[in-house]
């Protein structure tokens, strides 16, 4: 402070990322840079990784605003799998939308919604096989619902109810599905990127065939794990996939808060010497192509592919968020590229393969069947109705077998709830 | 064998015995380690199940797991238990609730190999004795051999257990045992009868300790190097100690402890990590719990100080046989 010497040099200054818009400003996306469909090259998947810096800061887009499929990246679908494709992004809609709305009402205590970025698990999902195995965030689960899943499995769960698979141990939506290629999701954030990695390195070096996908959020791209990860992926080139969903929001943080500022997290693929691809995530068939095409390249040992999906949280983080207290209410209906489901809708009948009619329909059978799903689920019981799980099985599952000091603990704990006698011991 | 041979040939036995056994880690490829315990096993059994990582252990951890995931039985190393810290949010949060959070849907058979404890001169990161960042975590088994014979056992039986187990190798062990006379000429593994290790498949349960000794007069429970320390020292001050070497740390082996206690009435825990919060705290209050009436002092700890490990203060900071010497003579005194 004292020191004259350096009286004639500028004051630095520490930039510290805002966001644009804040509650109550008006909203425009001018500055996000939206190129026209169809434009983007789509390189062979043996492409070597330093050819892919374009790709990595424009946007893979197929569906146009005439809701019709342009340019190389079209996979050319046809209308039974678009329908397909449509109904479990619809089915993934309405299935938050009632866990949500099972939360508010005091039947579990914790959900968050994937809405507005259902295209960007179901079309991945389609576009892998179903050996492959996923690593989701917590926000995938439309994972689950592309693959099949049973929803009164998924609601089993966020209930933590008798018939959770997960006995209970879980918060809720944090699923595990081994069949279903899905790996247990845990709390702490891109933990699952080097697991994801490990996994196809295993497959690679036991000369399967299978390949692995992971996903994390943009704010996860900032944990040491991310970094880790991509430079196993690519030291042995590993055949995975490494998605980063870019919707904009960490909570409350905006995604300049993981230096999205400065560049594209496509971009990072680049520094790796991993493929980046940078794709429209409210564009199912842009998920869709991008996803094969990754698949293609890690299944000839080509390597990793990293893709950002370029998306909008449309709505708060969790049950516990309230996003109209850091960002404009504005914001989920300005987003420039749009709504995923309604995008997909609206190019099944530009194709003459689907109409509003049938598409009402479908929301009132999916909302039946959600509707009907729930009640089964409901029926094996909810949260805080009680002990759903044998209070035993608390100490079960730390170890394969039971050690001494958790059977000493599980006898002390049974005595208590005998002395106590607190009604469950009694079931 | 000396104790890295021992590990070696553990390493080996179980690569020619499972083909899902994969060893993993900085420098352990080719080079085949900086303390050598992996020699010779990427020529024998080839690069995809002998590798080189990055240096990231984090990653190291995360891809273990995943391989884990997959169904092999990865053995990844750190090269120092003083740099697992990066990988503590994988060893803790994942690899320890894996089988937990998922209701045994998805398990975690890897056993993570570090050199760990001082004696060395290693100074502040490489002397470091963390076990009980590991002993307080549920789902990890945490192990700590004392002689090449034990570690071949156990590494063996940490391979092949369906959980995850940090195995900590005592550095200052793996060429000879080390009575703590620093200023004494070095010992080697082959003057000592745990140095006599079979070649092929043994191997020694974990959760059992070893009566290193038999005695009457105090119970000393000590694990790694300081077992040997115990020894040594009681024997110069002429105590009938019994010394137990711990051996698994979790799952531990409290009915031995138990039984040695009640018979002998005191109980001294020697350890040459940090004493506040470490492991020895778990094993006073244990003892005390269940041997309370049976105690005729006080149980006393003998561990390293509360500060980072220094480097040329090693022999002031290290529980040596000055100090244990002092507690043996305050514990049998009361």
């Amino acid at each position: 402070m004292g020191d004259r010497s350096r009286a004639n040099l500028p004051p630095l200054a520490l930039h510290v990322p805002e966001p644009r818009f804040r509650p109550g400003d008006p909203v425009d996306f001018v500055d996000v840079a939206v190129p026209p469909a169809g434009a983007q090259p789509r390189p062979d998947p043996a492409t070597p990784a330093a050819d892919f810096t374009d790709l990595a800061y424009t946007l893979i887009r197929v569906l146009g605003d005439d809701h019709r499929a342009h340019g190389p990246w079209d996979p050319k679908l046809g209308p039974d799998a678009l329908r397909r494709m449509l109904r479990a992004m619809a089915l993934t809609r309405a299935y938050d939308e009632r866990m949500f709305r099972a939360q508010r009402q005091g039947k579990t205590s914790f959900y968050m919604k994937s809405t507005g970025e259902e295209a960007v698990a179901v079309a991945a999902a389609f576009a892998l096989d179903h050996e492959d195995m996923c690593f989701p965030s917590y926000r995938q689960q439309g994972l689950l619902i592309a693959r099949g899943w049973s929803l009164v499995d998924m609601m089993n769960q966020v209930y933590s109810n008798r018939a959770d698979r997960l006995q209970g141990k879980q918060l809720p939506i944090m699923y595990s599905a081994k069949e279903a290629g899905f790996f247990s999701i845990s709390g702490n954030l891109a933990t699952q990127y080097p697991q994801a990695v490990g996994w196809a390195m295993a497959s690679a070096a036991k000369g399967d065939t299978r390949i692995a996908a992971t996903w994390c959020g943009e704010g996860s791209t900032a944990e040491g794990d991310f970094h880790s990860a991509c430079t196993f992926a690519s030291v042995y080139r590993a055949p995975v996939i490494l998605n980063v969903v870019n919707n904009q929001w960490a909570i409350s943080s905006f995604s300049g808060f993981a230096g999205a500022e400065a560049t594209t997290f496509a971009a990072r693929a680049v520094g790796y010497g991993i493929a980046g691809l940078r794709v429209d995530g409210n564009d199912a068939l842009a998920v869709y192509a991008a996803t094969a095409w990754a698949a293609e390249r890690a299944r000839t040992n080509q390597g990793p592919t990293l893709i950002e999906l370029f998306t909008y949280r449309a709505e708060g983080h969790s049950t516990s968020d309230d996003p109209s207290a850091y960002r404009s209410a504005a914001e989920p209906n300005a987003w420039p590229l749009g709504d995923p489901v309604r995008r997909l809708k609206d190019h099944l009948i530009a194709l003459g393969e689907w109409d509003e009619d049938a598409h009402a329909a479908q929301d009132l059978e999916l909302a039946e069947l959600v509707k009907a799903s729930q009640k089964e689920a409901e029926a094996n019981g909810i949260l805080g109705h009680g002990l759903h799980q044998p209070f035993e099985t608390m100490f079960e599952g730390v170890y394969e077998e039971l050690p001494w000091h958790l059977q000493e603990q599980r006898a002390q704990m049974a005595a208590e709830e005998e002395a106590s006698g607190r009604f469950w011991t009694k079931k | 064998m000396n104790m890295i041979q021992a590990i070696n040939s553990a390493l080996d036995v179980m690569m020619a015995r499972d083909p899902g056994v994969v060893v993993m880690g900085e420098d352990v490829g080719y080079f085949g380690g900086v303390f050598r315990a992996t020699a010779g096993l990427q020529k024998k059994y080839g690069k995809t199940r002998v590798f080189d990582t990055p240096i990231t252990e984090c990653g190291i951890t995360g891809v273990a797991i995943g391989m884990g995931a997959y169904g092999l039985r990865p053995v990844p190393e750190i090269q120092f238990a003083d740099y697992i810290y990066p990988a503590l949010d994988q060893l803790v949060s994942e690899a320890a609730r894996l089988r937990y959070r998922s209701a045994g849907e998805f398990t975690c058979p890897i056993t993570v190999r570090s050199p760990m404890g001082g004696g060395i001169f290693g100074g502040q990161t490489h002397s470091q004795s963390p076990e009980s960042m590991f002993t307080h975590v549920a789902g990890l088994k945490t192990v700590v051999p004392a002689t090449p014979y034990d570690a071949k056992g156990l590494l063996i039986a940490a391979i092949e257990d369906n959980d995850p187990v940090i195995f900590f190798e005592p550095k200052r062990l793996y060429n000879g045992p080390f009575n703590g006379y620093w200023d004494r000429p070095a010992q080697n593994w082959s003057q000592h009868p745990a140095g006599e290790v079979p070649t092929g498949y043994y191997r020694i349960p974990l959760g059992q300790a070893h009566v290193a000794r038999a005695g009457e007069a105090l119970t000393i429970l000590a694990y790694g190097t300081m077992v040997h320390v115990a020894l040594a020292v009681a024997a110069e001050h002429g105590v009938d100690a019994e010394v137990i070497d711990l051996r698994s740390l979790v799952p531990l082996d409290i009915a031995t402890i138990e039984a040695s206690v009640k018979k002998t009435g005191r109980c001294m825990i020697i350890h040459e990590a940090t004493r506040t919060s470490g492991f020895g705290a778990e094993l006073s209050a244990l003892v005390q719990e269940r041997c309370f009436y049976h105690l005729e002092a006080p149980v006393l700890r003998v561990t390293g100080f509360d500060t980072p490990y220094p480097h040329s203060l090693e022999w002031a900071y290290f529980p040596g046989p000055v100090r244990i010497g002092e507690a043996l003579k305050t514990i049998m005194k009361d």
